[in-house]
């Protein structure tokens, strides 16, 4: 297919530079029509610019673009829809109290009468196998019927290229499945497909030819369906991944018990957990999966004594903890790295050495009568620095001046180094470079190797299969019987998620 | 075009120069203003800025500085403390009533006797009568979730009522031939805030001040509850995660900046003011936030806003007897320091370039 289809889009040395930072050096790439095109890359890799210059979002500093053998410069999103290219982001654009149609009405530039709208909506949908009521109150769908909401949006306006931003990261595996089957039937139909990812397996099932980015670079052009993922994934990085090592264990007693752990969201919008119930043993990591949004902070809160609970709800060694707040359990030697790193995680305004004060203050003995005691806040703060390699020209500098990937290295091992019994992570390696991902999760098992019991929440579900010993899911803020990891297949994992969460199967 | 890009970090240098470049600023402005008034501009600013200083009756005005400083200081400490942790106290002139009319109260229950423990004692019922009144928007907050900012501020017209009706009631002065106001505490020896060295203006209350300075100082960098009040600040999020109790932050900034200005309404009433009276308020509560703000929230700065604003103050008061400036003039310049220190605060925080954001 894609050897005879003629060329829909010709990207030829594009750039964009950023101040410090070049995001796009020289990238050129070419999309044939009805070709499943993959963008492969790390964060920050260059994706996101490429992309937002295609659509028209950013321009670039110099190169060209050619669409249908026409030059092609658009100048905002507007013009770019007008010459067929859409955009399905990462996070949606959709209004909760309004429905479907209301929705889509929204985000057209003359959008039809609402009973023409719906008939059409009806229409595309049944065509494209994305069943959709028009009239669903969108505050009331699921994440992958959100996002059903925004593909249509788009082909109403039947687009030439359509680009799809880590369209995944919030489907549970069925879920993907269905929404592949529909960018097929797409691209069987000629509409050529951008497909922007970091998740290799994906990749090489749906995608025809893959452009990998590094550093803003075009390092390769691929048929992923020819290479295995360990191979994509050096070419991503660049050099060779070392998979983490799990030096064999013996799973000891009991370390923490949850029993009908029920707990009201601080956030409005937020899932309250509902009879949460597992145990976790000295040396056993149980990993925790879930789409995003489904109660992973408010667990996290609740392990960490942000939010408190019965006290009998929560059982470190035996004793209960639920009532008692972050800091009681801290002396429990209970700890926890929450996922937002800026502002919930890490102050960031404040230095590094501020930073490690933020958690360590007790089991480090930081203080003495609550004076502080800041040579040894510094020296505790240079430790995990050097410790977890973190990067950065000192202990002085803000949080925020960090990137992403040295900041987690930071707040994962300020915790790490604490000697927790019990630590609990939600996204330990979210937005961190690969080799910086492997130390973080080596750093996990380490510490399990010393007896401790270690939680991860995470939506990676490579991740959790990696370092996970035993495996339970988050759904609407209910906890599933965890399972032993060995053996589980993605499919069973994808049930345990919610399955396709009732949707309705596309009819292709 | 210009065009403003974040910093990294905030920088150093400008967070130091902007307090520098919003008084040249404010100075250009309030000569501008002074010039449509058809008073000359130079002149005005250097009766401000320089004669309380150095002119011939110095002597006289050098004193008058340190003694309006003190209040200012005192108050705008406690107001920085919270604002700091993001409490917006805004209601300080009413705790600074209050603390004066507790203070009063409990010295005058005494009158005429004579024992070495009415002045603290009134110094403690000074703090008590400011913590209680900021007490309540903290726990309307705490408990109904309301806006301490409008409760804070409301209060304060409920305190001008009360010290209306203690100067008729309450407090007036059995001898004072029927005119409101309490008796004067500058007569009344245990009681009263008299200069401890004469002649240079101190009184108790600017050793308060430089007291409070000090701990504040320790406070915010020494230990860990000036940490959680910075973290609370910074990022609400993390404060809690560090196993800050919001609540009890909110409670404890809110009584601490309420105890402090009922302490500067004590010493202010026992000393400068002498009495209880209708009009014994002039406004510090309100112009200690600008002295916090002037000082960006720091214990050192504020001690050299405070003498600042002091400055022009007294100067003011030259300027409207001297120059016949009117005295909402004055309290406009005020104002214009506290828009500017605001307004150049962007310089810290942001780099200024010249160029437009998208090339082609």
């Amino acid at each position: 297919m894609t050897q005879t289809a003629p060329i829909l889009l010709t990207v030829d040395g594009l750039t964009k530079a950023y101040p410090g930072v070049v995001a796009n050096s020289d990238v050129s790439f070419t999309i044939a029509e009805g070709e499943v095109h993959a963008l492969l890359g790390e964060n920050g890799a260059g994706k996101s610019t490429l992309v937002k210059m295609i659509y028209g979002l950013v321009r670039p500093d110099s190169g060209s673009m050619t669409l249908r053998g026409a030059p092609y410069e658009p100048s905002e999103p507007r013009a770019a829809r007008a010459d067929g290219v859409a955009m399905v982001f990462q996070h949606f654009s959709l209004f909760d109290a309004l429905n479907v149609a209301e929705n889509i009405a929204l985000g057209m530039e003359n959008p039809p009468p609402q009973s023409q709208l719906a008939a059409r909506i009806r229409d595309v949908s049944e065509t494209y196998g994305l069943p959709l009521d028009p009239a669903a109150i969108v505050g009331n769908l699921s994440a992958g019927e959100r996002q059903r909401v925004e593909i249509i949006r788009c082909l109403l306006q039947d687009p030439k290229l359509l680009i799809m931003d880590e369209p995944t990261s919030v489907l549970t595996p069925q879920e993907v499945e269905i929404l592949f089957e529909t960018l097929r039937k797409l691209s069987a139909e000629g509409t050529a497909i951008l497909y922007i990812s970091h998740k290799l397996e994906e990749i090489r099932n749906l995608c025809d030819s893959a452009t990998v980015l590094r550093l803003g670079k075009v390092v390769g052009t691929c048929n992923p369906r020819e290479k295995t993922a360990t191979e994509l994934a050096e070419m991503m990085v660049g050099q060779i991944l070392h998979v983490p090592v799990r030096a064999p264990r013996d799973v000891g007693d009991v370390v923490l018990e949850v029993k009908n752990l029920s707990a009201e969201s601080p956030n409005a919008f937020g899932t309250s957990l509902k009879n949460v119930s597992f145990t976790v043993r000295a040396g056993e990591v149980l990993g925790i999966c879930g789409v995003a949004g489904n109660g992973q902070d408010e667990l996290l809160a609740a392990l960490s004594g942000e939010v408190r609970a019965d006290a009998g709800a929560v059982l470190v060694n035996g004793t209960p903890v639920g009532a008692l707040g972050p800091n009681e359990r801290r002396h429990l030697a209970i700890l926890a790295a929450p996922e937002e790193r800026l502002g919930h995680a890490a102050a960031p305004d404040m230095s590094l050495t501020e930073n490690a004060l933020l958690t360590g203050a007790i089991r480090e003995k930081l203080t003495n009568h609550g004076f502080l005691k800041w040579p040894a806040i510094r020296a505790f703060a240079e430790k995990v620095i050097e410790e977890f390699d973190v990067r950065t020209p000192g202990a002085g500098n803000a949080a925020r001046s960090l990137s992403g990937g040295n900041l987690q290295k930071f707040v994962v091992g300020r915790e790490v180094l604490q000697r927790p019994d019990v630590l609990v992570v939600n996204q330990p390696t979210w937005g961190v470079d690969a080799s910086a991902a492997a130390a973080i999760r080596q750093s996990l098992l380490d510490l399990t190797a010393e007896g401790a019991a270690v939680i991860v929440i995470s939506q990676d579900l490579d991740e959790l299969m990696e370092i996970s010993d035993s495996f339970a899911a988050l759904n609407e803020g209910r906890l599933t019987e965890p399972r032993p990891a060995l053996g589980l297949t993605i499919n069973e994992i994808g049930l345990m998620m919610g399955g396709a969460h009732g949707m309705e199967v596309a009819h292709v | 075009m210009f065009r403003l890009e974040k910093r990294p970090q905030p920088s150093q240098f400008w967070t130091l120069l902007t307090p520098i470049i919003a008084v040249v600023a404010t100075m250009i402005a309030g000569g501008l203003l002074f010039a449509l008034l058809g008073k000359a501009p130079i002149e005005a600013i250097r009766t401000i800025f320089w004669d309380p200083l150095f002119s011939e009756f110095a002597w006289y005005y050098r004193p008058q500085i340190l003694i309006k400083a003190a209040p200012l200081i005192l108050i705008g400490i406690g107001l920085s403390l919270g604002f700091r942790a993001g409490v917006w106290n805004i209601g300080a002139e009413g705790q600074f009533i209050l603390g004066a009319i507790f203070g009063a109260g409990a010295g005058l229950a005494f009158y005429p006797a004579d024992y070495w423990f009415i002045f603290p004692l009134m110094v403690i019922a000074g703090a008590f009568g400011g913590m209680l009144w900021a007490l309540i928007p903290a726990l309307l907050k705490t408990r109904f979730g309301t806006n301490e900012i409008l409760v804070s501020l409301m209060l304060v017209y409920v305190a001008e009522h009360i010290l209306s009706s203690v100067s008729f009631g309450l407090l007036k002065n059995p001898e004072g031939h029927g005119f409101p106001g309490s008796r004067n505490l500058q007569q009344y020896e245990a009681a009263s805030n008299a200069e401890i060295i004469a002649g240079t203006g101190i009184h108790w209350g600017v050793i308060a001040a430089l007291l409070a300075v000090i701990a504040a100082y320790v406070l915010l960098n020494r230990h860990i509850i000036g940490y959680q009040i910075r973290l609370t600040g910074q990022a609400p999020r993390a404060a809690r995660f560090a196993g800050v109790r919001p609540n009890l932050l909110i409670i404890f900034c809110m009584g601490l900046s309420g105890a402090l200005a009922g302490v500067a309404g004590m010493f202010e009433v026992a000393g400068p003011m002498g009495q209880i009276s209708v009009d014994f308020n002039q406004g510090l509560g309100f112009t200690a936030i600008i002295v916090a703000f002037l000082g960006r929230l720091h214990p050192v700065g504020i001690l050299f806003a405070g003498m600042l604003l002091a400055l022009t103050s007294v100067g003011g008061d030259i300027a409207q007897s001297n120059l016949g400036l009117p005295a909402a003039s004055i309290k406009a310049f005020q104002g214009m320091l506290l828009f500017f220190i605001l307004a150049s605060d962007v310089l810290s925080n942001f780099r200024v370039r010249i160029g437009t954001a998208e090339t082609a």
